[in-house]
């Protein structure tokens, strides 16, 4: 479907003179160009500014793009490696009450894109078992998406639906990972499904402390992993704990 | 109240007062050559002219409208037509806070669309993200003197000073030029406002956001029809947005919407009152051969325009403008590449954002001839008949006042010609992205970040 060559161009378009030579070399590193994208799209998603609200289109289609090469990850078989080595599936269950919660409340609200993507970090914590040098560019991506996921959680938590877009995506990546990969259709069929990510379980967390907000419009019940909620503002090594522990349990 | 901006990272606000540079005149013509440039205090973000051509307008990023006049069209110059001088400039939209989001409601102008004159006044509509204004711009060049009770300077006279009396008398004056807000519409648009488009019937308009399109009636502010909604129930389904809607000029039922993926949708508004079910989908299929992830970013249409007879409507995405006969869906008639060289670079501009940039395009008066801007401040011509096309520049460094713009050329690879500039030395913050055509005459407006040219192009 594509072509591998075709794909290559836009990164040999920089390289000038030797451009036929590292396109011999560049056909190994297709997946890392991919990933890159990725990577890159995410971090597109997070960094929108907050002050004024974010553009739907470009969002929507960063996101599109970012579905795209799921997609084809699916279909490589790469994501099948990396479902293999995702270790956090047994937490799920707890999850589940908080996100319906967290749910119900947000779909009572005006449907609103707020693009505050938040971390795909159970992919990434997949993907840092494979090649070193991919980990090494994911894994200093996760880490700036969860310092930026924190600070965007800050802003948005009193807003409706400001997880349903992420959500989308997250459940895509949810879906591929419990299901068979090769069934593509499943992508987008289980739309209704409980979202059993670190992310639901975060919005709760930071909507339940920020009380002056949430107050008035979306009265949570504390998250039943919900350790230390008082102050949820980048703290980094909060967020940390927390994964550790669905991890480990 | 003063609302304090926080200034975000890509924010760049750059307040330093107007300067008009010194309208630059022509006196020989053979393709295009420079008329006025006029430098603009902040980014201009829309340009448009009026029905008669006579006026143009332009919206920038801090919320401003600047109308420029054509002078009247001297005899013993006759051939050279009118320069355009500023007009009148007025404060449209200011920034706004919306406290339940907590966000900044940002005053850019969007769009300006210009209704046909009906008397002395002139009426125009003008939108940002949310709300959507009616302004009358008027003329003064009498007042009236001789008042009985008031002194010329307006201090009240002692009544008992009067001793006879005298009829107030209009007395010509200075003319000023005076915009007011006439309408307010407000509150109908959720997510940000693209496009707006005035109904053949002259009574009735559009407005566009990401998801939705609502009908307005020029005179009822606190009411607005929706006639396309496609949000889907679910946010999370969510693909697709709206990116421009214009109406038919000449069916007063018929409009056209854009999304980004690519698709233009017909409707009949007489079909029902909400107008999802298209009554045309135009869409060409993709070409396999150009793959790439960035496909579909690059086919969203940014700018969908009505030929000015009604038969074709011309769409622009990232690399092409195309044009579409109304009678045929499948595929667009006429397809022109604008800058071919870059679908190499898609990368690179992804990583910039520059290939989120929405171009516009434009007809000229008689539909032969469609102009769309460019990187590097380059704009584009392409002649529907003689398949011609050229390149020009709006750049004060390199076009002299009187003489005649000189075409360009993008050398995509290999061997670089003379005069040609390579695709790697092309400066990718210098977009044109606004241009206007004069509805009647070769006068064309371009607009580059702050700077707006009029070129015009030769009398006979």
């Amino acid at each position: 479907m594509f072509m591998r060559g075709l794909k290559r161009k836009c990164f040999d378009g920089e390289e000038d003179i030797e451009g036929t030579l590292a396109g011999i070399k560049a056909i190994p590193s297709y997946n890392l160009q991919r990933q890159s994208l990725l990577d890159m799209s995410l971090v597109k998603l997070q960094l929108c500014h907050m002050l004024v609200e974010p553009n739907l289109c470009r969002s929507v289609l960063i996101a599109n793009t970012v579905r795209q090469i799921q997609e084809e990850m699916t279909q490589d078989g790469t994501w099948q490696m990396i479902n293999m080595q995702n270790t956090g599936q047994t937490s799920v269950d707890r999850l589940v009450s908080t996100d319906i919660l967290c749910r119900s409340s947000r779909e009572q609200a005006e449907g609103k894109h707020v693009p505050g993507y938040s971390t795909f970090s159970k992919d990434f914590e997949g993907d840092q078992a494979q090649d070193s040098s991919e980990t090494m560019s994911t894994a200093s991506s996760v880490q700036a998406l969860r310092n930026l996921q924190s600070n965007v959680w800050e802003m948005e938590n009193s807003q409706e639906n400001k997880g349903n877009f992420q959500k989308s995506l997250d459940q895509i990546f949810e879906t591929l990972e419990n299901k068979s990969p090769n069934s593509v259709e499943d992508l987008f069929s289980e739309v209704d499904n409980s979202y059993y990510d670190l992310d639901t379980m975060l919005t709760g967390m930071m909507s339940n402390t920020k009380m002056g907000h949430c107050d008035g419009l979306e009265p949570f019940p504390s998250p039943t992993t919900t350790t230390s909620s008082s102050n949820c503002k980048s703290d980094l090594n909060e967020l940390d704990h927390i994964v550790e522990i669905l991890v480990e349990s | 109240m003063k609302i304090h901006r926080r200034i975000g990272a890509l924010r760049k606000m750059k307040c330093f007062p107007c300067q008009f540079s010194n309208t630059v005149k022509s006196t020989q013509f053979n393709t295009s050559a420079l008329m006025s440039v006029f430098e603009q205090a902040d980014i201009i973000s829309t340009v448009e002219f009026n029905h008669s051509g006579e006026l143009l307008a332009t919206g920038d990023k801090g919320g401003r409208v600047v109308i420029f006049q054509q002078e009247q069209e001297n005899k013993t110059q006759s051939h050279s037509r009118g320069e355009y001088n500023v007009y009148s400039t007025f404060q449209s939209h200011e920034p706004e806070f919306d406290y339940l989001k907590s966000l900044e409601i940002e005053e850019k102008i969007n769009k300006i669309r210009w209704l046909p004159q009906k008397n002395a006044a002139q009426f125009l509509l003008s939108t940002n993200d949310k709300t959507i204004k009616l302004w009358k711009i008027s003329e003064r060049d009498k007042r009236p003197e001789g008042y009985n009770l008031k002194e010329e300077d307006g201090r009240y006279r002692d009544p008992t000073t009067v001793t006879t009396l005298r009829v107030p008398v209009f007395r010509p004056m200075d003319l000023m030029v005076e915009a007011s807000p006439r309408r307010i519409f407000a509150n109908a648009h959720t997510y940000h406002i693209n496009s707006i488009s005035i109904n053949s019937d002259y009574e009735t308009y559009l407005s566009a956001d990401d998801l939705r399109i609502n009908l307005w009636h020029l005179e009822i502010t606190d009411r607005s029809f929706n006639i396309v909604d496609i949000k889907p129930a679910n946010m999370e389904e969510l693909t697709e947005v709206i990116t421009a809607a214009e109406f038919h000029p000449n069916s007063c039922n018929t409009f056209v919407y854009s999304s980004s993926k690519g698709t233009i949708r017909l409707c009949d508004m007489r079909a029902s009152a909400l107008c999802d079910r298209h009554s045309k989908l135009f869409e060409e299929p993709e070409d396999p051969s150009n793959r790439s992830f960035f496909s579909e970013i690059i086919s969203s249409i940014s700018d969908v325009k009505f030929s000015h007879s009604g038969r074709y409507m011309m769409t622009r995405d990232y690399l092409s403008v195309k044009i579409w006969d109304l009678n045929m869906e499948n595929r667009p008639v006429e397809t022109y590449q604008v800058h071919e060289y870059l679908r190499s670079k898609l990368c690179s501009l992804y990583e910039n954002d520059c290939i989120f940039d929405k171009f516009e395009c434009c007809w000229n008066g008689s539909d032969s001839i469609v102009m769309t801007g460019s990187y590097n401040n380059f704009f584009r011509m392409f002649d529907r008949n003689t398949k011609r096309d050229i390149t020009l520049e709006a750049s004060r460094e390199n076009n002299k006042p009187r003489t005649v713009l000189k075409p360009r050329k993008v050398c995509a690879s290999g061997k670089r010609k003379k005069d040609e500039i390579s695709v790697d030395s092309l400066d990718f913050n210098k977009k044109i992205l606004h241009t206007a055509w004069h509805p009647k005459e070769n006068i064309i407006a371009v607009a580059t970040t702050n700077n707006l040219y009029i070129f015009q192009d030769k009398m006979n």
